[in-house]
């Protein structure tokens, strides 16, 4: 087990690589560069020669790959061309809010869609079955900015029963450790801190669970009518154990494999798509930070969001396949 | 007083877009306690299902319907709530299934599987459930029990997977076992031992036992009773011995000529039954074997013929039966059937009176 990880996160390193490569020239060829976002449209050509020059631009892109990656080696991201702050720090507090909100959505996505999944497959063909497999598809259509906005309007601005923006109550004075606020305040022993952030996750989670509760609706729901056509499962039901015996160590067990694969896959997903969530309530998180960095052509800002996202991809998937393993004794990692 | 007594079961399979499949219709038989009744039949005849049936382990959805009695020890297992079939599943009655390796949970131990159902029935927990499943994987013949216990499905071979599954089958001393085609998936020297080890289980424990297969050699070397079915329907019921030595359903007499004999002269054709069991007439229109019989006549058709009770433990369901020693015999003398070893000139002889005069018909 050990050396399956070690490989793994050796195998993480050529590929991380080739992303850098890959992305580092596609970005800089972009037409357009950050002097057009800090100019504007007007600028003379000298002007803009001179700050390309001042961001080392005007060099080969061969020297500028060469400095980013010696830098990156000392896990120096370097510093922001649009808030000349240092790219890690700028990380540092903007991405523990998305981290705590994609969790949230994911959780939310997991326990609302494996029973919901499992439900509909036991009731194959009646009316909770189609309830969840068209709401399943409602889910996946209907776009993520628009259910924030329904959401926000009917339980933070008409019911008033969630905070309508943003990650803590402003009159609440958190002592901040991690910039996780959830567990800032239980590490801090401020309960009402950590609740009043739980509180705040509530609609943005929701919202942003809608496509993973979706898709985990489906799978679970596919996987759990395979395996109910199983012969193991008639062998369960001929020893006559009970319903719950059943379902928990031998219906769910063995359904969970193709779940867990999916929930690694969405994961991913949930970190870069957060922006939009991030966006509606006011959501202190990486996704706007980042989304402007796109227009401005924040290149540091982007190589290292991008080297994060993949970093965490491919954590969350060794986990998957860990899980894997320790579900069915027929997948031995080595 | 019989252990299991089953009247007239029927399942009906309707689905909507589909044609509406009666694939068991109207199976009486029953089992005595300690007694091994053999559910014999091609494929397709109704045999699984009817066991499905009495296990209460077919789908419970709109569109299954499942009639007639199956009185276990006084009580319709048919009518008996879920709860109390869940009960009585496992320890009252349990199953061995076709094949070993999908029958067993591939993502749980062994171990786990056998104590599950001590858990269940027996209240064993712990180490006193642990030493009771090395026990039973013992018995029924698994080397090593405590380390098998710790082992997956897949590390098994095939035959310890069967012995497996009889273990937990046995695990609770039911007083009905059904074994539905237990060594079908398994090679044959296998066989032999997982049969051998059923006879001896059963012989031990006084369990009786259903056994399902479609091989008339599983059957004379283990059955005291033999219902023979054609359609979801029994249509010969007899004790071993006479049903090889004197059968009197024509499906009957197909079905044993449809065996190879080392004593069939050589070059001797088998003489299987022509159609297949998709050939029916519902049973409602007469008799459903009569578009592949030999021995057709025109009162076959126009309603279901009647039960024939010889004598006890012996009734056919036939307008024009075999006549009694026309059938391909056995020397009675063996008593083994109709497998390889058995046989002698005299039976060849015997067979080949019967069988000319059959294809005349056919063809005529």
């Amino acid at each position: 087990m050990f050396r399956f990880i070690v490989r793994r996160l050796l195998q993480l390193v050529p590929a991380l690589f080739g992303l850098s490569v890959l992305l580092f020239i596609w970005l800089h060829k972009l037409p357009g560069g950050p002097e057009s976002a800090i100019l504007g449209e007007r600028a003379t050509p000298e002007m803009r020669a001179a700050i390309r020059e001042n961001l080392g631009l005007d060099e080969p892109i061969l020297v500028q790959y060469g400095r980013f990656m010696r830098r990156l080696i000392r896990l120096d991201l370097g510093t922001s061309i649009s808030t000349k702050r240092e790219v890690t720090t700028e990380f540092l507090e903007r991405f523990p809010g998305t981290v705590e909100l994609a969790l949230t959505a994911m959780l939310i996505a997991v326990a609302l869609g494996i029973p919901l999944g499992y439900l509909a497959a036991r009731r194959r063909g009646r009316f909770l079955d189609h309830v969840s497999v068209a709401g399943s598809l409602v889910g996946v259509c209907v776009p993520v900015f628009f259910l924030a906005y329904v959401l926000k309007a009917i339980f933070a601005e008409h019911l008033h029963l969630f905070p309508s923006s943003g990650r803590q109550d402003p009159t609440i004075n958190a002592t901040r450790v991690t910039n996780f606020f959830v567990l800032d305040g239980l590490l801090t022993r401020e309960w009402d801190a950590a609740a009043d952030a739980l509180w705040h996750l509530v609609l943005p989670g929701l919202a942003l669970a809608s496509i993973p509760l979706a898709v985990i609706v489906r799978i679970t729901r596919a996987s759990v009518l395979e395996v109910l056509g199983e012969d193991y499962i008639r062998t369960a039901e001929a020893k006559g154990l009970t319903e719950r015996v059943v379902r928990n160590r031998h219906v769910l067990r063995n359904a969970m494999l193709p779940v867990s694969t999916t929930i690694g896959l969405l994961t991913g997903g949930l970190l870069s798509g957060a922006v939009l969530t991030e966006t509606v309530f006011a959501f202190s998180g990486i996704g706007a930070f980042v989304a402007d960095s796109i227009s401005h052509r924040d290149y540091p800002v982007l190589m290292g969001f991008i080297m994060i996202i993949a970093v965490i991809f491919v954590l969350v998937n060794l986990i998957v396949d860990i899980s894997y393993s320790l579900i069915d004794p027929r997948v031995r990692v080595r | 007083m019989a252990l299991l007594e089953v009247e007239e079961l029927s399942v009906t399979f309707r689905q909507r877009g589909r044609r509406t499949v009666r694939a068991v219709d109207g199976v009486s038989f029953s089992v005595d306690a300690g007694e091994v009744v053999g559910l014999v039949g091609e494929s397709g005849c109704g045999k699984s299902v009817t066991s499905l049936a009495i296990m209460g382990l077919l789908p419970r959805q709109a569109g299954v319907t499942v009639e007639g009695r199956a009185d276990f020890d006084g009580t319709d297992l048919l009518r008996v709530d879920r709860r109390t079939m869940r009960d009585i599943r496992g320890r009252d009655i349990a199953m061995i299934f076709q094949d070993p390796l999908s029958s067993l949970n591939p993502v749980l131990p062994i171990g786990r599987q056998v104590t599950e159902v001590l858990a269940r029935h027996r209240g064993l927990s712990g180490e006193a459930a642990r030493r009771e499943a090395a026990e039973l994987l013992d018995r029924v013949g698994i080397p090593d029990p405590t380390r098998r216990l710790r082992e997956y499905p897949h590390q098994l071979s095939g035959g310890m997977r069967q012995r497996a599954l009889i273990a937990i089958a046995v695990a609770c001393r039911p007083r009905l076992l059904i074994a539905d085609e237990p060594t079908t998936a398994l090679d044959v020297t296998i066989q032999a031992q997982i049969l051998e080890l059923l006879k001896e289980l059963v012989r031990d424990s006084g369990t009786a036992l259903i056994m399902i297969t479609h091989d008339l050699g599983v059957v004379a070397g283990m059955c005291d009773t033999v219902n023979v079915l054609y359609a979801g329907r029994v249509v010969e019921t007899a004790r071993r011995r006479p049903l090889f030595t004197e059968p009197r359903h024509p499906y009957t007499v197909g079905l044993l000529n449809s065996i190879p004999r080392l004593d069939g002269g050589r070059g001797e054709r088998l003489s299987p039954i022509p159609g297949s069991v998709r050939d029916v007439l519902p049973w409602a229109d007469g008799c459903a074997f009569a578009p592949r019989c030999s021995r057709q006549v025109p009162s076959c058709v126009g309603g279901p013929p009647a039960l024939v009770l010889t004598h006890t433990d012996r009734s056919y369901r036939c307008v024009n039966p075999v006549p009694p020693a026309a059938g391909p015999a056995t020397p009675a003398d063996s008593g083994t059937a109709p497998a390889p070893t058995a046989g002698g000139s005299a039976a060849g002889e015997t067979r080949t009176t019967a069988v000319p005069a059959a294809r005349e018909e056919e063809s005529a």
